[in-house]
């Protein structure tokens, strides 16, 4: 039994269902409101959910079985200028910690299993920040990837931001952009920090490897991200929000073309992941069971991932249009998970 | 002090619908009940202590805004504005 968390704009809905047929709802919670991000942490078995009502702002709440506790420290310093827009992801560390990323480029911790949170100073005082840059999405910390068995590692990506390495647990930030070219700004631009990200996943067992998906590139990176190499030769289009990695074989990722930044839809109405085994150099399509044509789907960087790994690796994402799709093959063959929910803006397996 | 009118979730988080609360405007009126309701905190106003954008204030029945002034036995009704209930 495969379990599904999906953060939709009406609120969150927790699938079950065997790998193959159309998933069951069991329940859902924060009826009504945009939920952005869900994942159960496995240490704990609770579940995180992220939300942010229009009224009243953006919340992290915690619970098991429908009852629901809202975390605290969420929340920028008051009296500032700026005020917390979103709570974008959450991500369990290494050492028993979590680790949430939201907009304004902002990394919160907790220690306590998400009941309360810290926000990481140095990152929010950087002196850098002035010269920061949102994204078509805000500014936002939307990928945290932590270096197993080192909890003081960490790379985080924001969007437009781009890469940032702490080998201190937190205490001091470098940045990891060489080898990035945006094709939004003049060739003979100087080099810029405000690049564009959309996903940052790590290999696990080939740490230093880093995968990303660009705003138009696929990159690679082999020395802990900080310098990159485009892998996106051989795709439709280079152009996606999120990526997912089989943590058994570091030289495997998957993305989900979208056919351009002016056009983000799956290219031709033909909806097919991409999968390369041998670290980019060449991608192969993946579609037998997905739409095929008249199918224009929106997949959002947070509404991918996977569970399990090598051949018993599943794979499975949701978009806008309220469907999610599922694979027990590592993505060989594909089937309806769900149809007709709200726009989907995340997809975790529990 | 002025009487303070919640609805709906506010009116859960703290624990009961009407509330008394002194403060000299909105704003300060506003801040002092998230203050003694710690479940509200960050839900009517932000990180700035602004009035978040779709919530609106009516002091006896007239909008208001963080500045305006609050007299003893004033009503404020604090509500969703519909603004932010887009599809």
């Amino acid at each position: 039994m495969t379990e599904l968390l999906v953060g939709t704009k009406k609120g969150l809905f927790v699938l079950e269902g065997e790998p193959g047929a159309p998933f069951k709802i069991i329940e859902r919670g924060f009826a009504g409101e945009p939920v952005e991000y869900a994942m159960r942490d496995p240490r704990t078995g609770r579940i995180l959910a992220t939300m942010t009502s229009p009224f009243y702002g953006p919340k992290i709440f915690y619970g098991e079985n429908g009852e629901w506790e809202q975390a605290t420290g969420v929340q920028l310093p008051e009296g500032g200028e700026a005020a917390l827009e979103r709570i974008w992801v959450i991500v369990p560390g290494e050492d028993g910690s979590l680790y949430a990323g939201g907009d304004p480029g902002v990394l919160f911790e907790s220690r306590d299993g998400g009941a309360s949170w810290e926000l990481n100073r140095t990152l929010w005082e950087h002196p850098t920040r002035p010269d920061w840059q949102p994204g078509g999405g805000g500014l936002c910390l939307h990928s945290i990837a932590p270096w197993p068995g080192e909890p003081d590692k960490l790379a985080v990506a924001m969007s437009a931001v781009g890469v940032w390495l702490t080998d201190d647990g937190g205490e001091t930030w470098s940045h990891g952009n060489e080898g990035i070219r945006p094709r939004y700004l003049p060739e003979d631009a100087p080099d810029t920090i405000n690049l564009c990200v959309h996903d940052l996943q790590r290999a696990p067992k080939r740490p230093e490897r880093l995968f990303m998906q660009f705003h138009g590139g696929v990159y690679r990176s082999d020395d802990a991200g900080r310098s990159w190499s485009n892998i996106g030769e051989g795709l439709p289009s280079d152009f996606g929000f999120p990526l997912v990695v089989d943590p058994a074989d570091p030289d495997s990722a998957y993305v989900i073309p979208l056919k351009a930044d002016m056009d983000r839809v799956t290219p031709e109405g033909h909806v097919r992941v991409y999968e390369t085994r041998d670290a980019g150099a060449t991608w192969a399509p993946r579609g037998d069971g997905l739409p095929a044509e008249h199918a224009y789907l929106t997949v959002l960087r947070e509404a991918f991932d996977r569970r399990g790994e090598g051949d018993a690796l599943e794979l499975y994402f949701g978009a806008t249009s309220g469907d999610v799709f599922g694979s027990a093959d590592a993505g060989a063959s594909w089937f309806s998970a769900a149809t007709r929910l709200p726009p989907v803006f995340s997809v975790r397996t529990g | 002090m002025a009487v303070v009118l919640l609805r709906g979730p506010l009116k859960t988080l703290a624990d009961g619908g009407v509330h008394r609360i002194a403060g000299a405007t909105v704003g300060e009126l506003l801040k002092e009940l998230e203050r003694a309701k710690p479940p509200l905190d960050g839900w009517i106003l932000d990180e700035r202590d602004r009035i978040r954008r779709h919530i609106n204030v009516f002091v006896n029945g007239e909008r208001g805004d963080a500045d305006t002034p609050v007299s003893s036995d004033d009503q404020v009704d604090v509500l969703p504005a519909i603004s932010g209930g887009g599809a």
